[in-house]
């Protein structure tokens, strides 16, 4: 695990173009080891897509991303997460034809053991179990993605994520449509892996959940980073409550 | 079931159906035979690609082709040396099956980036530009085609076919050990995020592009040695029809009505489709065959869109993972072509 007060995530100058469409404009970020940062912004103002562009689903056209102080330019999303970052995506994409734990089994075998740690079959069986029984789904292991629930589908996409054991966690929008009560299950997963050393950046629109989880906020509108730092203060900027509630 | 278990049972099969051969006493049985037994190799071969990957080639004539064309290659090589002219058949099938596994490799790489019925025209575009290539290669005999002396007997075994058979039915042996050998494997949970989601394959650290070419080399490198011996089985060997369509929508159709995520799936398939087609070449026609096969694959992609395999298993839902259909059926590929 890397020391605290290293930059873990660095992010400069990033730039990225559908077509003509300005997507993400010099954006420049950087996230310390064991972080909490929110990442918010209005529907289409970039936040997926500077996720999609950090783990490589996307290239982007200028600047360039640092991680764990090598850079992630031109590495494939593979090999980023062989590194240590690991996303959840927005809407869930589960292996359909696997059970839950052979979901789970998947970056298990290719991305831990990858990494050289020892894979005994009994092992991953363990460790497996003990991801599903972290976000309660231990019961429905030998089941199909498509009889889960779409809180249930969430924790999975987290759980999966979760289990290539990260250094970094990018969880976008894992709360969306889910009840109070089931927002606080995952804020308090969350807080649990974050306490044992995962970095964690949180993609989210409940502003509830986002104030309670995040240590440090940053702002993106319309494709550019108009606010990062404390939440309180950032909720006060002038420019974030224009964007958030207009004029 | 551990892998040289199988293997042995697989083998003993193997034998209890050459000896079965044998007994009937009548070569016809070897020269029908061993179209099955090339089917179970083809459609074994392609499932691997489209069943466990979800990429549906329609370019297996191509590689079954190639196999067929090194082989010719070969022969009229040696036909002006002073090598001794036979060379066994498991040397022809080695060499068969790297050359098309090359260009397995070589299409993949140039294909895969492609996603759906992309993918499969490009495949089929493969073929077309094969055979032209066979066509002007006058060499192998171009559009004319190449005859291939078989010999008559052989010590121990006897007739000729009766050994080519054998070396189809150990080949057709070592394609479904290598199959069930993937699908228990690491690579086969790796090919199963492919067919199911690339990017959250990707995410979840699997190097797709990478699998996606063992999985097209593996493939073509077997329907490469399956088509190897096919000029000693035909005697003469031409370009139309061996690059014929048949093969393609053959070992698409075996897989699809066995049912496509497990090994068994495309054994099934063929002996049913390859089997019931042989029975109709004799006693009704030649050119009913892919009638029927049309008919079966509307009636299966309806009825049972997981195939056989897919049926059995809802019918033994109790106990599914002790059954050979581990994952969902891939329906996918039954959509692609529907």
């Amino acid at each position: 695990m890397t020391d605290a007060n290293t930059e873990l995530l660095q992010v400069d100058n990033l730039g990225k173009r559908f077509g003509g469409f300005v997507a993400l404009e010099n954006i420049s970020l950087a996230v310390t080891a064991g972080e909490r940062l929110g990442l918010i912004g209005p529907n289409g103002s970039g936040k997926s897509t500077l996720v999609n562009c950090i783990c490589g689903t996307l290239r982007n056209e200028e600047g360039s991303v640092h991680f764990d102080g090598r850079k992630l330019d031109g590495l494939r999303a593979h090999q980023r997460t062989h590194l240590g970052l690991a996303r959840s995506f927005q809407l869930p994409r589960p292996f359909v034809s696997l059970s839950l734990i052979d979901n789970i089994r998947i970056p298990r075998l290719y991305t831990v053991a990858a990494r050289g740690h020892s894979h005994a079959a009994s092992d991953v069986e363990e460790r497996c179990a003990a991801l599903l029984r972290e976000v309660g789904l231990e019961t429905k292991a030998r089941q199909r993605p498509r009889d889960l629930t779409q809180v249930e589908m969430r924790k999975l996409e987290l759980a999966r994520a979760m289990a290539s054991e990260p250094k970094l966690l990018m969880a976008d929008e894992a709360m969306a449509g889910l009840t109070p009560s089931e927002v606080e299950d995952i804020l308090a997963l969350l807080v649990r892996l974050n306490e044992q050393g995962v970095t964690i950046i949180l993609i989210e629109h409940i502003m509830r959940a986002v104030m309670s989880f995040s240590r440090r906020l940053v702002v993106l509108v319309s494709g550019r980073k108009i606010a990062d730092g404390a939440p309180n203060e950032v909720m006060r900027d002038p420019e974030v409550e224009r964007a958030y509630l207009g004029q | 079931m551990r892998t040289p278990a199988f293997l042995v049972i697989c083998l003993i099969v193997a034998a209890a159906v050459f000896a079965t051969a044998v007994g009937v006493g009548n070569d016809y049985v070897f020269f029908a035979g061993y179209v099955v037994l090339q089917y179970v190799v083809l459609s074994t071969a392609w499932n691997i690609l489209g069943g466990y990957c979800g990429y549906v080639n329609f370019g297996t004539a191509a590689f079954f082709a190639l196999g067929a064309y090194s082989t010719v290659a070969i022969y009229k090589l040696i036909a002006v040396s002073e090598l001794p002219h036979v060379v066994p058949i498991p040397v022809l099938m080695l060499i068969g099956g790297v050359v098309s596994g090359i260009v397995g490799f070589g299409m993949g790489y140039l294909t895969l980036r492609l996603r759906g019925a992309f993918f499969s025209i490009a495949t089929l575009a493969l073929a077309v530009v094969l055979e032209t290539l066979v066509v002007n290669w006058d060499y192998v005999g171009g559009s004319r085609g190449a005859y291939v002396i078989r010999p008559e007997e052989l010590p121990l075994i006897g007739n000729y076919i009766r050994y080519l058979f054998l070396m189809m039915l150990l080949l057709a042996v070592a394609a479904i050990t290598i199959a069930r050998l993937i699908e228990h494997s690491r690579l086969g949970y790796g090919f199963a995020t492919i067919r199911d989601d690339e990017l959250a394959a990707e995410a979840s650290g699997v190097p797709t592009l990478r699998l996606k070419l063992i999985a097209t080399t593996i493939s073509g490198t077997l329907m490469g040695m399956a088509g190897a011996p096919f000029p000693y089985y035909i005697g003469f060997l031409q370009p139309d029809s061996t690059f014929a369509l048949d093969y393609a929508v053959n070992s698409i159709a075996m897989p699809l009505i066995g049912g496509t995520t497990s090994w068994a799936g495309p054994l099934i398939g063929t002996l049913l489709l390859g089997t019931l087609q042989q029975i109709i070449t004799v006693t009704i026609s030649s050119a009913v065959n892919l009638l029927l096969v049309g008919c079966l694959l509307v009636l299966f992609v309806i009825v049972a869109p997981n195939g056989i395999v897919g049926l059995v298993h809802t019918y033994l839902q109790r106990k599914p993972e002790d059954f050979v259909g581990r994952r969902r059926v891939g329906a996918d590929a039954a959509g692609s072509l529907s």
